[in-house]
Protein backbone atom coordinates (compact mmCIF):
# COMPACT_ATOMS: atom_id res chain seq x y z
CA UNK A 1 0.00 0.00 0.00
CA UNK A 2 2.66 2.57 0.85
CA UNK A 3 4.81 1.47 -2.55
CA UNK A 4 1.71 2.36 -4.55
CA UNK A 5 0.86 5.24 -2.65
CA UNK A 6 4.26 6.45 -3.48
CA UNK A 7 3.87 5.36 -7.22
CA UNK A 8 0.33 7.52 -7.51
CA UNK A 9 1.87 10.45 -5.73
CA UNK A 10 4.53 10.02 -8.64
CA UNK A 11 1.67 10.43 -11.60
CA UNK A 12 1.43 13.72 -12.93
CA UNK A 13 -2.47 12.69 -12.65
CA UNK A 14 -1.84 12.56 -9.03
CA UNK A 15 0.06 15.65 -8.91
CA UNK A 16 -0.79 18.29 -5.61
CA UNK A 17 -3.32 15.29 -4.18
CA UNK A 18 -3.28 15.98 -0.24
CA UNK A 19 -1.58 12.76 1.60
CA UNK A 20 -4.68 11.63 3.26
CA UNK A 21 -6.34 12.54 -0.32
CA UNK A 22 -3.27 9.55 -1.33
CA UNK A 23 -4.12 7.38 1.18
CA UNK A 24 -8.01 6.86 0.28
CA UNK A 25 -7.49 6.65 -3.69
CA UNK A 26 -4.24 4.06 -2.50
CA UNK A 27 -6.77 2.29 -0.76
CA UNK A 28 -8.59 1.10 -3.58
CA UNK A 29 -5.35 0.74 -6.16
CA UNK A 30 -3.76 -2.52 -7.04
CA UNK A 31 -1.08 -3.57 -9.52
CA UNK A 32 -1.80 -5.40 -12.29
CA UNK A 33 -0.24 -6.93 -15.34
CA UNK A 34 -1.29 -7.59 -19.15
CA UNK A 35 0.12 -10.00 -21.16
CA UNK A 36 -0.09 -8.95 -24.85
CA UNK A 37 -3.60 -9.68 -26.62
CA UNK A 38 -5.36 -9.26 -23.02
CA UNK A 39 -8.39 -7.69 -22.92
CA UNK A 40 -8.22 -5.07 -20.17
CA UNK A 41 -12.09 -4.61 -20.70
CA UNK A 42 -14.58 -5.28 -23.52
CA UNK A 43 -17.84 -2.80 -25.17
CA UNK A 44 -20.97 -2.90 -22.64
CA UNK A 45 -19.01 -4.55 -19.74
CA UNK A 46 -19.52 -2.95 -16.27
CA UNK A 47 -17.00 -0.22 -16.10
CA UNK A 48 -15.53 -0.62 -12.35
CA UNK A 49 -11.92 0.46 -13.36
CA UNK A 50 -9.41 2.84 -14.13
CA UNK A 51 -5.47 2.02 -15.06
CA UNK A 52 -2.48 4.15 -15.05
CA UNK A 53 -0.49 2.71 -17.52
CA UNK A 54 3.51 2.74 -15.96
CA UNK A 55 4.82 0.23 -19.15
CA UNK A 56 3.51 -1.44 -22.43
CA UNK A 57 0.68 -0.63 -24.53
CA UNK A 58 -2.94 -0.63 -25.15
CA UNK A 59 -5.13 -0.30 -27.87
CA UNK A 60 -8.77 0.91 -27.56
CA UNK A 61 -10.60 -0.22 -29.84
CA UNK A 62 -14.08 -0.95 -31.31
CA UNK A 63 -15.88 -3.48 -33.01
CA UNK A 64 -17.55 -3.49 -36.54
CA UNK A 65 -18.71 -6.52 -37.96
CA UNK A 66 -17.80 -5.21 -41.53
CA UNK A 67 -14.92 -4.02 -40.53
CA UNK A 68 -13.35 -6.01 -37.69
CA UNK A 69 -11.97 -4.52 -34.83
CA UNK A 70 -10.70 -0.64 -35.39
CA UNK A 71 -8.11 1.03 -33.23
CA UNK A 72 -8.90 4.33 -32.26
CA UNK A 73 -5.95 4.80 -30.42
CA UNK A 74 -3.55 3.94 -28.40
CA UNK A 75 -2.18 4.69 -25.04
CA UNK A 76 0.83 3.77 -23.07
CA UNK A 77 3.39 4.66 -19.96
CA UNK A 78 2.25 7.71 -17.82
CA UNK A 79 -1.38 7.60 -19.70
CA UNK A 80 -4.76 7.08 -17.87
CA UNK A 81 -6.90 5.16 -19.60
CA UNK A 82 -10.86 4.53 -18.84
CA UNK A 83 -13.81 7.30 -17.12
CA UNK A 84 -16.38 5.19 -17.69
CA UNK A 85 -16.10 4.29 -13.89
CA UNK A 86 -17.23 7.80 -13.44
CA UNK A 87 -20.03 8.43 -15.28
CA UNK A 88 -23.30 6.07 -15.17
CA UNK A 89 -24.80 4.09 -16.28
CA UNK A 90 -20.81 3.13 -15.71
CA UNK A 91 -20.31 0.82 -19.06
CA UNK A 92 -17.58 0.58 -21.34
CA UNK A 93 -18.11 2.22 -24.33
CA UNK A 94 -14.91 0.82 -26.31
CA UNK A 95 -12.93 -2.43 -25.74
CA UNK A 96 -8.98 -2.37 -25.14
CA UNK A 97 -6.74 -4.79 -25.24
CA UNK A 98 -2.80 -4.86 -24.53
CA UNK A 99 -0.59 -4.81 -27.48
CA UNK A 100 2.58 -5.52 -25.41
CA UNK A 101 2.95 -6.65 -21.84
CA UNK A 102 1.53 -4.03 -19.92
CA UNK A 103 2.17 -3.20 -16.47
CA UNK A 104 -0.27 -0.85 -14.93
CA UNK A 105 -1.71 0.24 -11.68
CA UNK A 106 -6.02 -0.55 -11.52
CA UNK A 107 -7.83 1.78 -9.40
CA UNK A 108 -11.27 0.09 -8.33
CA UNK A 109 -13.85 2.75 -9.76
CA UNK A 110 -17.05 1.66 -7.54
CA UNK A 111 -15.14 1.77 -4.39
CA UNK A 112 -13.93 5.29 -5.31
CA UNK A 113 -16.76 6.56 -6.03
CA UNK A 114 -18.18 6.06 -2.78
CA UNK A 115 -15.13 7.63 -1.74
CA UNK A 116 -15.99 10.71 -3.64
CA UNK A 117 -19.47 10.89 -2.43
CA UNK A 118 -18.30 10.98 1.20
CA UNK A 119 -15.18 13.35 0.40
CA UNK A 120 -16.55 16.06 -2.19
CA UNK A 121 -13.61 17.70 -2.36
CA UNK A 122 -11.67 14.67 -3.02
CA UNK A 123 -15.08 14.09 -5.69
CA UNK A 124 -13.93 17.51 -7.39
CA UNK A 125 -10.35 17.20 -7.35
CA UNK A 126 -10.94 13.43 -9.61
CA UNK A 127 -13.71 14.83 -11.72
CA UNK A 128 -11.58 17.91 -12.65
CA UNK A 129 -8.41 15.56 -14.12
CA UNK A 130 -10.81 13.27 -15.20
CA UNK A 131 -12.53 15.96 -17.44
CA UNK A 132 -9.18 17.40 -18.49
CA UNK A 133 -7.98 14.19 -19.99
CA UNK A 134 -11.66 13.86 -21.60
CA UNK A 135 -11.34 17.01 -22.68
CA UNK A 136 -7.64 16.31 -24.20
CA UNK A 137 -8.93 13.07 -25.95
CA UNK A 138 -12.15 15.17 -27.15
CA UNK A 139 -9.52 17.15 -28.87
CA UNK A 140 -7.52 14.33 -30.10
CA UNK A 141 -10.59 12.54 -31.46
CA UNK A 142 -11.78 16.37 -33.65
CA UNK A 143 -8.61 16.20 -35.09
CA UNK A 144 -8.33 12.77 -35.93
CA UNK A 145 -12.16 12.56 -37.66
CA UNK A 146 -11.19 16.18 -39.93
CA UNK A 147 -8.25 13.96 -40.89
CA UNK A 148 -5.81 16.74 -41.38
CA UNK A 149 -3.09 15.37 -43.05
CA UNK A 150 -5.10 14.29 -45.97
CA UNK A 151 -4.16 15.83 -49.60
CA UNK A 152 -7.41 17.88 -51.40
CA UNK A 153 -7.93 15.50 -54.63
CA UNK B 1 17.46 46.24 -62.79
CA UNK B 2 16.11 44.08 -59.42
CA UNK B 3 14.17 41.69 -62.00
CA UNK B 4 16.88 40.60 -63.82
CA UNK B 5 18.39 39.32 -60.75
CA UNK B 6 19.68 35.83 -60.93
CA UNK B 7 16.57 35.03 -58.15
CA UNK B 8 13.49 35.93 -61.21
CA UNK B 9 15.70 33.37 -64.16
CA UNK B 10 15.05 29.94 -63.55
CA UNK B 11 18.46 27.71 -63.40
CA UNK B 12 18.41 24.50 -65.44
CA UNK B 13 18.21 21.45 -63.60
CA UNK B 14 17.68 17.49 -64.85
CA UNK B 15 16.31 14.76 -62.70
CA UNK B 16 18.74 12.30 -61.98
CA UNK B 17 16.59 10.10 -59.91
CA UNK B 18 13.49 9.48 -58.65
CA UNK B 19 12.06 7.80 -55.82
CA UNK B 20 8.39 7.02 -54.94
CA UNK B 21 7.71 7.60 -51.31
CA UNK B 22 4.06 6.99 -51.12
CA UNK B 23 1.18 6.51 -53.26
CA UNK B 24 0.85 10.03 -54.16
CA UNK B 25 4.27 11.60 -52.86
CA UNK B 26 7.69 11.38 -54.31
CA UNK B 27 10.99 12.64 -54.06
CA UNK B 28 12.97 14.22 -57.04
CA UNK B 29 16.91 14.32 -56.87
CA UNK B 30 18.42 17.26 -59.33
CA UNK B 31 21.69 17.97 -60.53
CA UNK B 32 22.91 20.98 -62.93
CA UNK B 33 24.16 19.82 -65.93
CA UNK B 34 26.69 23.20 -64.90
CA UNK B 35 27.76 20.85 -61.84
CA UNK B 36 26.14 24.49 -59.90
CA UNK B 37 26.68 23.95 -56.19
CA UNK B 38 23.67 24.79 -54.36
CA UNK B 39 24.38 25.28 -50.45
CA UNK B 40 20.96 26.12 -48.29
CA UNK B 41 19.71 26.81 -44.88
CA UNK B 42 16.99 23.94 -43.61
CA UNK B 43 13.64 25.11 -44.08
CA UNK B 44 14.52 26.91 -46.94
CA UNK B 45 12.64 26.34 -50.43
CA UNK B 46 13.12 26.37 -54.24
CA UNK B 47 10.66 27.64 -57.36
CA UNK B 48 10.28 24.51 -59.55
CA UNK B 49 9.32 25.45 -63.28
CA UNK B 50 7.87 23.06 -65.41
CA UNK B 51 7.92 24.26 -68.95
CA UNK B 52 4.61 25.61 -70.45
CA UNK B 53 3.09 24.55 -67.21
CA UNK B 54 3.90 26.48 -64.49
CA UNK B 55 6.11 27.39 -60.88
CA UNK B 56 5.19 26.01 -57.16
CA UNK B 57 7.19 26.43 -54.27
CA UNK B 58 8.73 23.50 -52.57
CA UNK B 59 10.79 23.56 -49.85
CA UNK B 60 14.04 21.39 -50.07
CA UNK B 61 14.70 17.71 -48.36
CA UNK B 62 17.98 17.15 -48.66
CA UNK B 63 20.78 17.46 -46.19
CA UNK B 64 22.38 20.93 -45.94
CA UNK B 65 25.55 20.02 -45.52
CA UNK B 66 25.56 18.32 -49.37
CA UNK B 67 25.69 20.57 -51.88
CA UNK B 68 25.93 19.04 -54.95
CA UNK B 69 22.37 18.04 -55.49
CA UNK B 70 18.78 19.43 -54.49
CA UNK B 71 16.67 17.40 -53.02
CA UNK B 72 12.53 18.03 -53.09
CA UNK B 73 9.86 15.39 -51.45
CA UNK B 74 6.72 16.61 -53.43
CA UNK B 75 2.85 15.22 -52.76
CA UNK B 76 1.05 15.33 -56.52
CA UNK B 77 -2.27 17.36 -55.44
CA UNK B 78 -3.01 19.68 -58.76
CA UNK B 79 -1.55 21.11 -62.17
CA UNK B 80 2.17 21.39 -61.43
CA UNK B 81 3.23 18.86 -58.55
CA UNK B 82 0.97 16.46 -60.99
CA UNK B 83 2.30 16.99 -64.15
CA UNK B 84 6.20 16.78 -62.22
CA UNK B 85 5.03 13.24 -61.06
CA UNK B 86 4.89 11.99 -64.89
CA UNK B 87 8.60 13.33 -64.92
CA UNK B 88 11.63 10.96 -65.70
CA UNK B 89 15.59 10.63 -65.06
CA UNK B 90 16.64 13.28 -67.65
CA UNK B 91 13.71 15.67 -67.68
CA UNK B 92 14.98 19.14 -67.11
CA UNK B 93 13.28 21.68 -65.33
CA UNK B 94 13.53 25.24 -64.03
CA UNK B 95 15.00 26.21 -60.70
CA UNK B 96 14.91 29.32 -59.22
CA UNK B 97 16.42 29.76 -54.98
CA UNK B 98 17.23 29.32 -52.09
CA UNK B 99 14.33 31.60 -50.94
CA UNK B 100 13.03 32.28 -47.45
CA UNK B 101 13.85 31.55 -43.78
CA UNK B 102 15.17 29.08 -42.56
CA UNK B 103 14.89 26.38 -39.14
CA UNK B 104 17.26 27.78 -36.39
CA UNK B 105 19.24 25.01 -36.20
CA UNK B 106 22.33 26.78 -34.83
CA UNK B 107 20.87 29.23 -32.48
CA UNK B 108 19.62 25.71 -30.87
CA UNK B 109 22.44 24.70 -29.83
CA UNK B 110 22.39 23.33 -26.59
CA UNK B 111 18.92 22.79 -26.28
CA UNK B 112 16.50 20.03 -26.45
CA UNK B 113 15.34 19.61 -30.17
CA UNK B 114 11.68 18.76 -30.33
CA UNK B 115 10.86 18.02 -34.33
CA UNK B 116 7.44 17.80 -34.55
CA UNK B 117 6.17 16.80 -38.39
CA UNK B 118 2.74 16.36 -39.49
CA UNK B 119 2.33 14.17 -43.24
CA UNK B 120 3.93 15.37 -45.81
CA UNK B 121 5.77 18.72 -43.05
CA UNK B 122 8.50 15.91 -42.70
CA UNK B 123 10.26 16.82 -45.78
CA UNK B 124 10.49 20.50 -44.79
CA UNK B 125 11.91 19.45 -41.48
CA UNK B 126 14.59 16.77 -42.59
CA UNK B 127 17.31 18.86 -43.27
CA UNK B 128 16.51 20.79 -39.85
CA UNK B 129 17.03 16.28 -38.48
CA UNK B 130 19.96 15.90 -40.97
CA UNK B 131 22.45 19.06 -39.85
CA UNK B 132 21.18 18.10 -35.69
CA UNK B 133 22.62 14.80 -36.51
CA UNK B 134 25.45 15.73 -38.81
CA UNK B 135 26.41 18.16 -35.06
CA UNK B 136 24.81 16.12 -33.15
CA UNK B 137 26.96 16.40 -29.63
CA UNK B 138 26.05 20.43 -30.39
CA UNK B 139 22.43 19.80 -28.76
CA UNK B 140 21.35 17.58 -25.63
CA UNK B 141 18.28 15.44 -26.42
CA UNK B 142 16.82 15.13 -30.03
CA UNK B 143 13.62 13.83 -30.43
CA UNK B 144 10.79 13.48 -33.61
CA UNK B 145 7.36 13.00 -33.38
CA UNK B 146 6.10 12.08 -36.59
CA UNK B 147 2.04 11.55 -37.59
CA UNK B 148 0.41 10.76 -40.46
CA UNK B 149 -2.87 9.69 -41.46
CA UNK B 150 -2.04 5.86 -42.12
CA UNK B 151 0.94 3.67 -42.08
CA UNK B 152 1.12 3.63 -45.92
CA UNK B 153 1.68 7.42 -45.89
CA UNK B 154 4.95 7.29 -43.80
CA UNK B 155 7.67 8.96 -45.53
CA UNK B 156 11.76 8.14 -45.74
CA UNK B 157 10.93 4.80 -44.36
CA UNK B 158 14.11 3.20 -44.65
CA UNK B 159 15.67 6.27 -42.93
CA UNK B 160 13.14 6.50 -39.78
CA UNK B 161 14.36 2.76 -39.30
CA UNK B 162 18.30 4.06 -39.48
CA UNK B 163 16.74 6.95 -37.18
CA UNK B 164 15.26 5.12 -34.89
CA UNK B 165 18.09 2.27 -34.40
CA UNK B 166 19.85 5.55 -33.00
CA UNK B 167 20.96 5.73 -29.41
CA UNK B 168 20.76 9.67 -29.70
CA UNK B 169 17.72 10.64 -31.01
CA UNK B 170 14.63 9.52 -30.54
CA UNK B 171 11.41 8.59 -32.59
CA UNK B 172 7.83 8.37 -31.74
CA UNK B 173 5.40 7.27 -34.54
CA UNK B 174 1.53 7.49 -34.98
CA UNK B 175 -1.40 7.21 -37.53
CA UNK B 176 -5.09 8.41 -37.22
CA UNK B 177 -6.06 5.32 -38.66
CA UNK B 178 -4.54 1.63 -38.40
CA UNK B 179 -4.63 -1.26 -40.86
CA UNK B 180 -4.35 -4.92 -38.55
CA UNK B 181 -0.56 -4.97 -39.39
CA UNK B 182 0.62 -1.58 -37.31
CA UNK B 183 1.88 -2.70 -34.20
CA UNK B 184 2.63 1.77 -33.43
CA UNK B 185 0.85 4.40 -31.84
CA UNK B 186 -2.72 4.98 -33.06
CA UNK B 187 -3.80 8.78 -32.48
CA UNK B 188 -2.78 12.32 -34.13
CA UNK B 189 0.66 13.58 -33.43
CA UNK B 190 -0.26 16.14 -30.15
CA UNK B 191 -1.19 12.48 -28.82
CA UNK B 192 2.85 11.94 -28.92
CA UNK B 193 4.00 14.80 -26.92
CA UNK B 194 2.75 13.27 -23.23
CA UNK B 195 5.43 10.35 -24.17
CA UNK B 196 8.34 12.23 -25.03
CA UNK B 197 10.62 12.90 -22.42
CA UNK B 198 12.17 16.70 -22.99
CA UNK B 199 13.07 19.38 -20.51
CA UNK B 200 10.40 22.09 -21.56
CA UNK B 201 12.13 25.20 -20.49
CA UNK B 202 15.24 24.01 -22.37
CA UNK B 203 13.46 22.63 -25.44
CA UNK B 204 13.36 24.63 -28.97
CA UNK B 205 10.27 23.24 -31.07
CA UNK B 206 10.53 23.05 -34.83
CA UNK B 207 6.84 22.11 -36.63
CA UNK B 208 5.60 21.40 -39.83
CA UNK B 209 2.57 20.32 -41.07
CA UNK B 210 -1.23 21.32 -41.80
CA UNK B 211 -1.96 24.63 -39.80
CA UNK B 212 -4.95 23.12 -37.44
CA UNK B 213 -1.64 20.60 -36.93
CA UNK B 214 0.75 22.79 -35.87
CA UNK B 215 -2.02 24.94 -33.83
CA UNK B 216 -2.89 22.40 -31.66
CA UNK B 217 0.56 21.19 -31.21
CA UNK B 218 1.99 24.68 -30.16
CA UNK B 219 -1.03 25.14 -27.83
CA UNK B 220 0.01 21.22 -26.10
CA UNK B 221 3.50 22.47 -26.04
CA UNK B 222 2.96 25.51 -24.10
CA UNK B 223 0.72 23.56 -21.69
CA UNK B 224 3.70 21.25 -21.00
CA UNK B 225 6.12 24.38 -20.51
CA UNK B 226 7.87 25.27 -23.83
CA UNK B 227 8.29 28.64 -24.20
CA UNK B 228 5.99 29.99 -26.89
CA UNK B 229 9.12 32.09 -28.55
CA UNK B 230 10.71 28.81 -28.87
CA UNK B 231 8.61 27.47 -30.79
CA UNK B 232 8.91 27.67 -34.86
CA UNK B 233 6.37 26.78 -37.65
CA UNK B 234 6.60 26.94 -41.09
CA UNK B 235 3.91 28.39 -43.30
CA UNK B 236 2.19 27.58 -46.80
CA UNK B 237 0.75 30.49 -48.80
CA UNK B 238 0.46 30.61 -52.35
CA UNK B 239 3.67 32.47 -53.98
CA UNK B 240 4.28 33.98 -57.44
CA UNK B 241 7.53 35.91 -56.99
CA UNK B 242 8.65 34.32 -53.82
CA UNK B 243 11.14 37.37 -53.30
CA UNK B 244 8.66 40.26 -51.57
CA UNK B 245 7.67 41.44 -55.28
CA UNK B 246 4.33 40.32 -56.03
CA UNK B 247 2.13 40.74 -52.85
CA UNK B 248 0.41 36.94 -53.28
CA UNK B 249 1.80 35.73 -50.02
CA UNK B 250 1.91 39.55 -47.85
CA UNK B 251 -0.13 39.72 -44.64
CA UNK B 252 0.44 43.23 -43.19
CA UNK B 253 3.61 43.79 -43.20
CA UNK B 254 4.60 39.86 -43.20
CA UNK B 255 5.79 38.28 -46.55
CA UNK B 256 5.60 34.72 -46.08
CA UNK B 257 7.77 34.29 -48.68
CA UNK B 258 10.82 36.86 -47.63
CA UNK B 259 10.07 36.36 -44.25
CA UNK B 260 9.34 32.77 -43.64
CA UNK B 261 8.17 30.24 -44.29
CA UNK B 262 10.01 29.86 -41.00
CA UNK B 263 8.84 31.70 -38.52
CA UNK B 264 9.00 32.08 -34.44
CA UNK B 265 5.21 31.11 -33.31
CA UNK B 266 4.73 34.08 -31.85
CA UNK B 267 5.23 36.63 -34.63
CA UNK B 268 2.82 34.69 -36.56
CA UNK B 269 0.21 33.42 -34.75
CA UNK B 270 -2.43 35.40 -35.56
CA UNK B 271 -2.05 34.50 -39.34
CA UNK B 272 -3.50 30.95 -38.24
CA UNK B 273 -6.29 29.96 -39.64
CA UNK B 274 -6.79 33.15 -41.79
CA UNK B 275 -7.77 32.33 -45.64
CA UNK B 276 -5.57 33.29 -48.60
CA UNK B 277 -6.32 37.01 -49.51
C1 LIG C 1 7.20 27.61 -48.74
C2 LIG C 1 6.46 26.44 -49.26
C3 LIG C 1 7.04 25.19 -49.21
C4 LIG C 1 6.37 24.07 -49.71
N1 LIG C 1 6.98 22.86 -49.64
C5 LIG C 1 6.36 21.79 -50.16
C6 LIG C 1 6.99 20.51 -50.15
O1 LIG C 1 8.11 20.35 -49.67
N2 LIG C 1 6.35 19.49 -50.69
C7 LIG C 1 5.08 19.63 -51.23
O2 LIG C 1 4.53 18.64 -51.73
N3 LIG C 1 4.45 20.80 -51.25
C8 LIG C 1 5.07 21.88 -50.73
N4 LIG C 1 4.44 23.09 -50.76
C9 LIG C 1 3.08 23.15 -51.31
C10 LIG C 1 3.14 23.26 -52.81
O3 LIG C 1 3.72 24.49 -53.18
C11 LIG C 1 1.72 23.18 -53.37
O4 LIG C 1 1.21 21.88 -53.14
C12 LIG C 1 1.76 23.43 -54.86
O5 LIG C 1 1.98 24.78 -55.04
C13 LIG C 1 0.47 23.02 -55.51
O6 LIG C 1 0.58 23.40 -56.86
P1 LIG C 1 -0.14 22.65 -58.02
O7 LIG C 1 -0.01 23.47 -59.25
O8 LIG C 1 0.31 21.24 -58.10
O9 LIG C 1 -1.64 22.63 -57.52
P2 LIG C 1 -2.80 23.68 -57.89
O10 LIG C 1 -3.25 23.35 -59.27
O11 LIG C 1 -2.36 25.05 -57.58
O12 LIG C 1 -3.86 23.23 -56.84
C14 LIG C 1 -4.75 22.15 -57.10
C15 LIG C 1 -5.52 21.77 -55.86
O13 LIG C 1 -4.62 21.34 -54.83
C16 LIG C 1 -4.88 22.02 -53.65
N5 LIG C 1 -3.61 22.20 -52.95
C17 LIG C 1 -2.66 23.11 -53.23
N6 LIG C 1 -1.64 22.97 -52.37
C18 LIG C 1 -1.96 21.96 -51.54
C19 LIG C 1 -1.30 21.33 -50.44
N7 LIG C 1 -0.11 21.74 -50.02
N8 LIG C 1 -1.93 20.31 -49.83
C20 LIG C 1 -3.13 19.88 -50.24
N9 LIG C 1 -3.79 20.44 -51.27
C21 LIG C 1 -3.22 21.46 -51.91
C22 LIG C 1 -5.50 23.32 -54.06
O14 LIG C 1 -6.32 23.82 -53.02
C23 LIG C 1 -6.30 22.91 -55.26
O15 LIG C 1 -7.54 22.41 -54.89
C24 LIG C 1 5.08 24.22 -50.26
C25 LIG C 1 4.48 25.49 -50.30
C26 LIG C 1 5.15 26.57 -49.80
C27 LIG C 1 4.51 27.91 -49.87
S1 LIG D 1 5.38 35.44 -53.42
FE1 LIG D 1 5.48 37.44 -54.21
S2 LIG D 1 5.54 38.61 -52.43
FE2 LIG D 1 5.70 36.62 -51.65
Amino acid sequence: METLKIILAEHPFFKDFEAKHLDLIAGCASNVKFNPEKFLFREGEEANKFYLIRSGKVAVEMYGTERGSITIQTIGRGEILGWSWLIPPYLWHFDAHAIELTRAIALDGKCLRKKCEKDSTLGYKLMKRIAYIMENRLQATRLQLLDMYAATE
Amino acid sequence: MFLSSPSMIPQLFSIQNIKNETRDTFTLELVSPDKLNISFHAGQFMMLYVFGIGEVPISISGNPTKTTKLLHTIRAVGTVTKQLKTMKRGDVIGVRGPFGSHWPVDESQGKDILIVAGGIGLAPLRPALLYILAYRQRYRKVTLLYGTRTADDLLFLSEIEQWRARLDLDVYITVDRSSKEWRGNVGVVTTLISKATFEPSKTVAMICGPEIMMRFVSVELQRCGVLVENIFVSLERNMKCAIGLCGHCQYGNIFVCKDGPVFAFPKIQHLFGKREL
